[in-house]
């Protein structure tokens, strides 16, 4: 009995590093961890399951995400794993590990602002450019390459940016 | 004969039908957005349709998934999508209207939204625990939205004579669809009393509010006719639904059951 949980705490510990290790494709210097996208390991009699959360409702990589995990955990000798997508509570850029912001900015990012919360309908906010770091910096686009994130522009480089939306 | 390609027999149980009404308001603006995709007057607009866009279909996926599992007959967000006729769909009049000029597609987009962030913060508490979690990622989205399309009703009404000129034609055009967020029949009416839907004719005094505010800020004007168009909640479509959907189901009535 006391093995069986023992053997249990092992796999899950198992398939959480090697599902952690899963990046995501759109932006590959963060893992499914550092996202916060990761949210649970749970085996039962042997078999075991990974929860995900989308990002954003119609984020087109969580069908690659999802593949992705099954073949890493396959890899690691997991057989048969199952992914399953969990909508609440809803995903939020707070969960993102302060390893993955930093990740981010050295990208090219810049990571979201600190606490999400509700913007106010005309909002201003204060990016700072992930390049120079100067907060002298507008919005191009609210929308950008992908969902999560927004197109910016440094006024003292004059380079263009993407910015992590905060949600 | 190939059966595959015949429409769906659907249970309309109500909470059944309460959600495919919602799935099917998020599928068809999500896809009058897709229609802008290389159209749009900008590459920056460009991007910000067709992510809107996506946000809808990812709501409409997860609300179709759950009509499918509550409903219990084998289906799926697929078969709702591609599988029913227009008399089946059950979207809001406002959502199925064409494009139009830019003007009318971002006003179509500012009042949905401004509706869409109310009512869906309003379903986080929902008992239904699948709705409030659909509503907890739908809030944000829409608030997105709200703040997008906002910007661009100022832009518009308080830009040049001709931007106003359209923007105020757009709002003449599409303020009688708006009352059609606002109604409950009797089917939604059970929802509401045990909690699991929220009354909508409750959030229109909020949604007047900020529709008016940004309005009057955009220098525009609301019409003082308040006689409003219904029918889409029970099927009554303009001709236009139907021309969305046979390009939206091409491939599934041609090639039934194809499979990527």
């Amino acid at each position: 009995m006391v093995a069986a949980i023992q053997n249990d705490a092992d796999l899950r510990q198992r398939a959480w590093d090697a599902a952690a290790e899963v990046v995501d494709p759109e932006i590959p210097v963060l893992t499914i961890a550092d996202l916060g996208v990761l949210r649970d390991v749970t085996v039962h009699d042997g078999c075991v399951e990974v929860a995900i959360t989308p990002t954003y409702s119609g984020c087109p990589a969580m069908n690659m995400i999802a593949l992705e995990i099954e073949l890493a955990l396959q890899r690691r000798g997991i057989s048969d794993p199952r992914v399953r997508t969990v909508l609440s509570p809803a995903w939020t850029t707070d969960w993102m590990s302060e390893d993955g912001r930093r990740k981010l900015k050295e990208y090219g990012i810049a990571p979201p602002l600190a606490a999400s919360g509700r913007r106010a309908l005309f909002g201003e906010l204060a990016v700072a450019c992930p390049q120079c770091g100067s907060s002298d910096t507008e919005v191009l686009s609210e929308f950008g390459s992908t969902s999560c994130k927004a197109l910016w522009r440094c006024k003292s480089c004059r380079e263009p940016f993407d910015y992590f939306k905060c949600h | 004969m190939n059966m595959a390609a015949a429409s769906i027999q659907v249970s309309e149980t109500p909470l059944v039908l309460y959600v495919l009404r919602r799935a099917d308001d998020a599928l068809i603006l999500g896809h009058r957005l897709s229609e802008w995709c290389g159209h749009a007057p900008m590459l920056e607009e460009d991007m910000a349709l067709a992510n809107m866009g996506l946000d809808l279909l990812g709501q409409a996926r997860e609300l179709y998934s759950y009509a499918a599992q509550v409903e219990d007959s084998g289906k799926d967000e697929d078969t709702f999508a591609y599988l029913r006729d227009v008399r089946q769909y059950r979207n809001l009049l406002l959502v199925e209207r064409p494009n139009g000029d830019f003007a009318q597609t971002m006003m179509r987009q500012f009042f949905y939204a401004s509706f869409a962030d109310l009512y869906w913060r309003a379903m986080m508490t929902s008992r239904d625990m699948t709705l409030a979690a659909i509503a907890a990622k739908s809030e944000k989205e829409s608030a997105y939205h709200l703040r997008h399309s906002s910007e661009w009703m100022v832009r518009l009404g308080d830009g040049t004579d001709e931007s106003h000129r359209r923007a105020q034609v757009a709002i003449d055009e599409l303020w009688a669809y708006t009352g059609e967020m606002f109604a409950v029949d009797d089917s939604e009416r059970g929802l509401i009393d045990a909690g699991i839907a929220v009354d909508p004719a409750g959030l229109r005094p909020r949604w007047l509010g900020t529709v008016s505010r940004v309005l009057r800020e955009a220098t525009l004007t609301l019409p003082s006719n308040d006689w409003m168009q219904q029918g889409g909640r029970s099927g009554m479509h303009s001709e236009h639904l139907g021309h969305l959907l046979s390009e939206l189901q091409s491939l599934q009535r041609t090639f039934p059951g194809a499979t990527w």
